[in-house]
């Protein structure tokens, strides 16, 4: 909702969920384990995110150790995930601006590695694919080669869009100098990702509170300094080059054959092979798909690095099989209450170029 | 890691106490993660101490979000995650609310980003929050009734 002065924004109030479907009352009513398939459906862009952070707060309140190598295949999945939402915030983005052919670009990209999902999960967008206590599939016959081909290719394809949108002058005069905020005001605001690092603060949890053996790879948290819609896109343009190295490396890592799952009887669902030969994994088997696992009581906090910023997940539990409170601290939803401060003043064209580089994924605003 | 981040939510719980010996009723240790657990009347109080003590800083108010415990009483904890991006440090401060009374003091004076925060939780647990200055419902339309993530609010079926 605008409050306009001719052609200037006085105040903004964005008016938001029409989207709330009651997913924090949903889990409270599943055991821990099935609440996995409404964290795909919060932020729409980043599901294989949501399920490692809901993950990673199961597994710090059962106090599990999960095997390295299923550590780096989550790692390069996420990492994925954050390149193809950054292609789609760019594609929708460059749309909004009035540029049509960078989408197509972009969505050429992402079709690479939603094929690239469908081969490890089955599932396109809403994968699953990330379980308590390690994943849901190993890796399929093949995926080597293809991860990697899609990883060559990548880097010519940012210099690409970079071509039709860095030095373009209406790009630039679309966004240069617009939805300027200064960095006080964003981390009073709870401002993270690539919005306070557009401003100069380089926090990025994988680096600051590295989860999922991310202290083993090399990349670099871009930053700038200017604050404004500009610097967020370079911003994000550099996250995806570096999410490429993360990939690569998490490649060279992750061994041909090995564990994907922690083991934890009564937790962990056993073996196929070891329910087909030994009577206490089918007891198991029966007994966490039928009444589930009972963490300890207690309350975590666990942080992760999504594309929008610092995904939380706040779980408490009190010793049932069922979580007493699941709540998740979506950063779109937490980044959108910048907009009004953004756009004060400005004109009602900057607002779209505003709004579209908080990049909102509106399933994770409301949940 | 995790020894560090507890030798270091230590320092914060004494010098919490050296400003005001009233100010931590207790401290919960769970897998790692450390809660402070301040009295209701001084919650605004210590979480002002929390950001402008420069030994503390903590300059980020992260999240907060409630958790109902009916039927025992107070039933409401309020949960706050502060981060300080300079230390890099994460501490949780955590409040009881009663049931007969859920009010809470605003931490929107201190952080402008409480603001949403505080609305999503008024909304949905109907705590409502003083000296916050634009209290609406905002993720629920406007005429609903009740809150729905009371534990003693139904899922499904007639409310």
């Amino acid at each position: 909702m605008l409050e306009l002065d001719g052609e200037n924004v006085v105040t903004a109030d964005p008016d938001i969920g029409y989207l709330h479907t009651g997913i924090e009352k949903s889990c409270e009513h599943k055991t821990y384990s099935q609440a996995i398939t409404l964290t795909d459906r919060m932020d729409y862009l980043n599901p294989l995110g949501n399920n490692l952070v809901y993950c990673l707060a199961v597994e710090k309140l059962l106090g599990l150790e999960i095997p390295k190598r299923a550590q780096y295949i989550r790692v390069m999945m996420v990492e994925l995930q954050r390149i193809s939402s950054h292609l789609v915030w760019l594609g929708t983005h460059a749309l909004d601006m009035g540029a049509m052919s960078v989408m197509l670009y972009c969505f050429r990209e992402r079709e690479e590695i939603l094929k690239i999902f469908e081969r490890f999960a089955g599932q396109r967008m809403m994968t699953s694919y990330i379980r308590i206590g390690g994943l849901a599939l190993d890796p399929p016959a093949g995926w080597r080669e293809m991860v990697k081909r899609f990883i060559d290719i990548m880097p010519a394809r940012v210099d690409e869009y970079e071509e039709l949108l860095t030095n373009n002058r209406i790009w630039q005069a679309r966004l240069k100098g617009v939805g300027y905020l200064p960095p006080e005001t964003l981390i009073g605001l709870s401002t993270t990702g690539p919005g306070l690092r557009a401003a100069g603060i380089a926090f990025d949890n994988r680096k600051a509170f590295p989860y999922s053996s991310y202290e083993e790879f090399d990349f670099n948290v871009p930053t700038r300094t200017e604050s404004d819609c500009f610097a967020r896109y370079l911003i994000r343009v550099q996250e995806i080059r570096e999410s490429v190295k993360i990939v690569r490396q998490a490649i060279d890592k992750i061994t041909e054959h090995g564990l994907i799952k922690a083991e934890m009887p009564g937790v962990i669902p056993p073996q196929r092979e070891k329910m087909k030969t030994e009577m206490e994994a089918l007891i198991y088997h029966f007994k966490i798909f039928t009444e589930g696992f009972s963490p300890p009581p207690g309350e975590v906090y666990q942080a992760v690095e999504s594309p929008r910023g610092e995904l939380g997940c706040f779980i408490a539990s009190d010793g049932s099989p069922k979580p007493l409170r699941v709540h998740f601290r979506g950063p779109s939803f937490v980044n959108l209450q910048a907009l009004p401060f953004m756009v004060k003043g400005q004109l009602i064209a900057d607002t779209v170029a505003s709004i579209g580089t908080i990049d909102i994924v509106l399933g994770e605003v409301d949940r | 890691m995790s020894e560090l981040a507890n030798a270091n939510a230590h320092a914060v719980v004494e010098r919490l106490r050296a400003w005001n010996s009233e100010a931590v009723s207790q401290v919960v240790e769970h897998r790692g993660e450390t809660t402070i657990v301040v009295p209701h009347k001084l919650l605004r109080a210590a979480a002002r101490q929390c950001k402008e003590d420069p030994e503390l800083n903590f300059n980020m108010l992260t999240d907060v979000t409630c958790v109902d415990r009916f039927p025992t009483e107070p039933r409401y904890e309020l949960n706050y995650q502060l981060l300080s991006i300079p230390r890099l440090l994460r501490i949780r401060l955590r409040t009881a609310v009663s049931g007969e009374q859920p009010v809470a003091d605003s931490l929107m004076p201190l952080w402008p980003g409480a603001n949403w925060m505080e609305r999503e939780v008024f909304d949905l647990f109907g705590i409502r929050f003083e000296g916050h200055t634009d209290l609406r419902r905002i993720l629920l339309p406007d005429d609903f009734q009740g809150a729905p993530l009371r534990r003693d609010y139904p899922t499904e079926g007639p409310r």
